[in-house]
């Protein structure tokens, strides 16, 4: 992979941005003998990797992703074997409650649709099996859609363990790095940071979440990213009482309980991101929605103490799926980024995919649907 | 008409925040004062208007004083609702259209639970007197029941006339160490024996700043309270070591003295106290710029000479600014209730200036010997920053010895703690293990507790039930706002 006249020690690749997909792209480059420099604005897991629900879901992802939701999902299940940790994965299933008969129908009509396209993991379960699953659920739910091999994971300790396998093998970290400029002479891309350092290599990858955008208006590119803050909140421990992450098919949920008792709930409600301070504001007239819907969820919970709530910063797609691939514009430069607040159980596969696309020159999954290009003027 | 329910709202009741409603509500500004315990008087002068302990000696004046904030605000005209806990203060959501129509003042939302409702509050501007809360002092055992903060023995002292009973020992350095002792030997409690952990060097360090503490108001206080207890009650020098031992109860404290042999003493009850530091997790929170303060080894919200922080719209007084006691408290709310007469337009600059001259000179009469005082009590480092064993963060159970392993795996601030242990990520919201980990992270690494950081605090900065948060009001744009996925 060296080009001639590199630098001997020098990168093979400079992956911008340290959350889950720069690490994970940087450790599977590893796992191939190639060398990547990671330049990380703040520290490792800063932002949405570090502080995200930690769902495990291929449950109710948009069709294109469902090729690549899949795949992760069968490393998500051997994940100690990828990064030496088990990333405090659990597999319990997540569900979709319908609280009516037209959200049920609803759910069997999704069901159906996928099994048509040749994916089986979706399918559609009663009010009894629902009981079984959730004892805790309010009575009006009258079934649900469930995706039995999902779950959840931790996941700071998830970004932290792929970092420290990439390190392992021999993968360079720069923390504190920001970047200022990105040029190119001779094949070779040159990276600038804030503070004056110089890194050439002669791939590029971008995965700087909800600052890509600036990334890639260094090399002409259009992305058009919206940066959101999607809030969560955790409530005091709470005796256990569900397995399952459960979401709700007519309303935006996220309800997932961890071992030691504390309550997640989150699902994609917004707060204000004040991404140039590194910021985000909480808005508690959102956070009112979102606990009035784990009222009318889950009755046991009306007494639960809510400690700490909190945002992270990220990447929304104007068409909520991710950018993953090439560069339209320019030679050797690859993108992942704009996850849309869902790119977590994405991350084991994202990094292959991008590792075989410079290793290779191509993917065995279908990522045509997530090119840049998509969003050229 | 304004937008907004009150010009002002000023959160704590203490010294600061009565000394500053009454000043600003007497001006003219429609001023709440928000304070959670059922009556005014914050800690300092906790229960103020109802305490059962009628004896005024036991007590002293230094805590007296307290009532003669209360006729001031109550003449001043401004809205007192006590039993409010805030745990948030934010922009509201619509400002940013709002401000780009050109059609609306600025504001600030208050989050607030209230007689077990929760409600939002729009206001002008917000003054923020949230005062001090004890410095963690993690010792060996010191979550054994039995074992307290002085601070907290000394509201129960104020509200419920309850003092321990038993042998009761005192552990620890600084003021509120020696008042507390005075005041139960004023009650008739019998305290077996005080453990000072004042280090022998820091005499040295503070004797250069001596004079200054010979022009301060407490000295004859201080001077006399001191040699009072000395004559009644056991004293230590010179402690350097202490442990709290007991199964499941604390039954005896260990302590070195100097470099001597151990010693274990019975004891029922042990109250530790080094000191107290900025109450800082609302500021923290609503997004206020903070500052690591050597001399008081603390954080502490960065104001400027008026109490202004770096968010515009949020003033800050009294000790959550630094600490500073109950007299520069008052004068800081005052001359802080004037700079926010002036941003909402009720005086000029001139005419703030003029008047806060009289408060900046109390001000400076009252902090006449506190350098001399921060140094003289500052905790010694093996109190500070304890060893491998001694918990840190209670509500998860972290010890010292985990955080210092974290930073080894690559952990560099109080903020990675949280994500590496869940430090910090308990009820109590970093307030018993916040100064702690910082002095850990910042010794282990070899540099200053400013460059390692503390905790970014989130609200609720108290914690709500479920049920007040549903409860709130939702307009049915809040409601199709919540993007559905």
């Amino acid at each position: 992979m060296t080009a001639p006249g590199t630098p001997l020690g020098a990168p093979d690749v400079i992956v911008i941005g340290g959350g889950l997909h720069g690490c994970s792209t940087a450790l599977h480059l590893a796992l191939r003998g190639v060398r990547a420099l990671v330049l990380e604005k703040d520290h490792v897991g800063r932002h949405a990797s570090g502080v995200n629900a930690g769902g495990v879901r291929q449950l109710g992802r948009h069709t294109a992703e469902l090729p690549l939701t899949v795949a992760a999902m069968a490393l998500w299940r051997r994940i100690g074997d990828l990064v030496d940790d088990d990333c405090g994965f659990e597999s319990h299933g997540q569900i979709k409650v319908a609280e009516t008969e037209g959200e049920l129908a609803g759910a069997e009509a999704r069901a159906a649709e996928l099994r048509a396209l040749g994916f089986q993991h979706e399918e559609v379960i009663g009010q009894a099996e629902l009981r079984d699953l959730v004892p805790a659920i309010a009575d009006h739910c009258v079934g649900a859609l469930i995706s039995r091999g999902d779950g959840a994971a931790i996941p700071f300790r998830t970004t932290f363990a792929f970092r420290r396998k990439a390190q392992a093998l021999g993968v360079r970290f720069q923390e504190g790095a920001t970047v200022a400029r990105v040029t190119r002479s001779g094949g070779v891309w040159s990276v600038e940071t804030t503070d004056g350092d110089r890194h050439a290599a002669p791939i590029l990858v971008n995965c700087a979440g909800a600052w890509a955008d600036r990334v890639a208006a260094q090399l002409g590119e259009r992305a058009p990213l919206e940066v959101i803050a999607p809030m969560l909140m955790i409530t005091a421990r709470v005796p256990p009482f569900i397995k399952p992450v459960v979401g709700a098919c007519g309303r935006t949920l996220s309800f997932k309980q961890f071992p030691n008792g504390t309550v997640l709930i989150g699902g994609g409600l917004l707060g204000r991101a004040v991404r140039d301070e590194n910021r985000t504001e909480l808005d508690f007239s959102q956070v009112s929605v979102n606990a009035r819907t784990v009222w009318d969820l889950f009755p046991v919970m009306r007494g639960a103490t809510i400690v700490r709530s909190w945002a992270g910063i990220e990447a929304r797609m104007p068409d909520q799926i991710p950018v993953i691939g090439p560069s339209a514009t320019q030679p050797d430069v690859f993108h992942a980024f704009g996850f849309s607040a869902h790119g977590f159980q994405l991350g084991p596969i994202v990094g292959r995919i991008i590792a075989d696309l410079i290793a290779t020159g191509r993917s065995d999954l279908p990522i045509a649907p997530f090119h840049i290009g998509r969003f050229a003027a | 008409m304004s937008a907004a329910d009150f010009d002002l709202a000023v959160i704590g009741s203490g010294p600061a925040g009565l000394a500053a409603a009454a000043l600003a509500a007497s001006r003219g500004l429609s001023t709440v004062l928000l304070d959670e315990q059922p009556e005014a008087g914050g800690q300092i002068y906790r229960a103020i208007t109802d305490t059962p302990v009628r004896d005024r000696r036991v007590l002293g004046p230094d805590y007296w004083r307290g009532a003669e904030l209360l006729g001031p605000l109550r003449d001043s005209g401004a809205v007192h609702w006590p039993g409010s806990t805030v745990w948030s203060v934010a922009r509201p959501r619509d400002e940013d259209a709002a401000a780009a129509a050109g059609t609306s003042e600025r504001t600030l939302q208050i989050g607030l639970s209230r007689d077990g409702a929760a409600s939002m509050l729009t206001v002008r501007h917000v003054l923020m007197a949230t005062g001090a809360l004890e410095r963690p002092f993690p010792i060996p055992g010191w979550t054994l029941p039995g074992v307290l903060g002085a601070g907290a023995a000394q509201i129960l002292l104020k509200t419920s006339g309850l003092a321990p009973s038993g042998r009761v020992a005192l552990a620890g350095t600084g003021p509120l160490l020696w008042l507390l002792a005075w005041q139960y030997l004023r009650a008739g409690v019998a305290l077996d024996v005080i453990l000072d952990t004042t280090p022998r060097a820091n005499w040295r360090a503070a004797l250069p700043l001596l004079p200054g503490f010979l022009r301060s108001p407490y000295l004859g206080k201080g001077a006399k309270l001191l040699l009072d207890v000395r004559r009644k009650v056991k004293v230590v020098d010179n402690v350097t070591a202490l442990r709290a031992v007991g199964e499941g109860q604390l039954a005896a404290v260990v302590y070195r003295r100097g470099d001597e042999e151990e010693r274990s003493l019975a004891a029922d009850t042990l109250l530790l106290h080094h000191g107290v530091v900025p109450n800082l997790n609302l500021a923290n929170a609503t997004g206020c710029a903070q500052q690591w303060d050597e001399g008081q080894r603390c954080w502490r919200p960065t104001t400027d000479d008026w109490g202004a922080t770096s968010v515009e719209g949020v003033s800050l007084a009294g000790d959550g600014a630094g600490i500073g006691g109950a007299v520069a408290a008052e004068q800081a709310g005052r001359i802080a209730a004037l700079d926010i007469l002036r941003r909402l337009g009720r005086i000029d600059r001139a005419e703030r200036d003029a008047a806060a001259i009289p408060h900046r000179e109390g001000l400076e009469r009252a902090l006449r010997g506190r350098a001399f005082l921060d140094t003289l009590y500052r905790p010694s480092a093996a109190f500070r920053v304890p060893a491998d064993d001694t918990i840190v963060c209670r509500c998860e159970e972290i010890t010292a010895g985990a955080v210092r392993e974290a930073v080894r795996l690559g952990c560099s601030g109080p903020n990675q703690a949280k994500s590496f242990l869940r430090c910090g990520m308990g009820p109590c919201q970093g307030r018993l293990c916040g100064p702690t980990v910082t002095e850990v992270i910042a010794a282990e690494r070899g540099v200053s507790p400013a460059e390692v950081g503390y905790y970014r605090l989130r609200p609720p900065v108290k914690p709500i039930t479920l049920a007040e948060l549903a409860a709130l009001p939702k307009t049915e744009a809040d409601v199709n706002a919540v993007q559905k996925h």
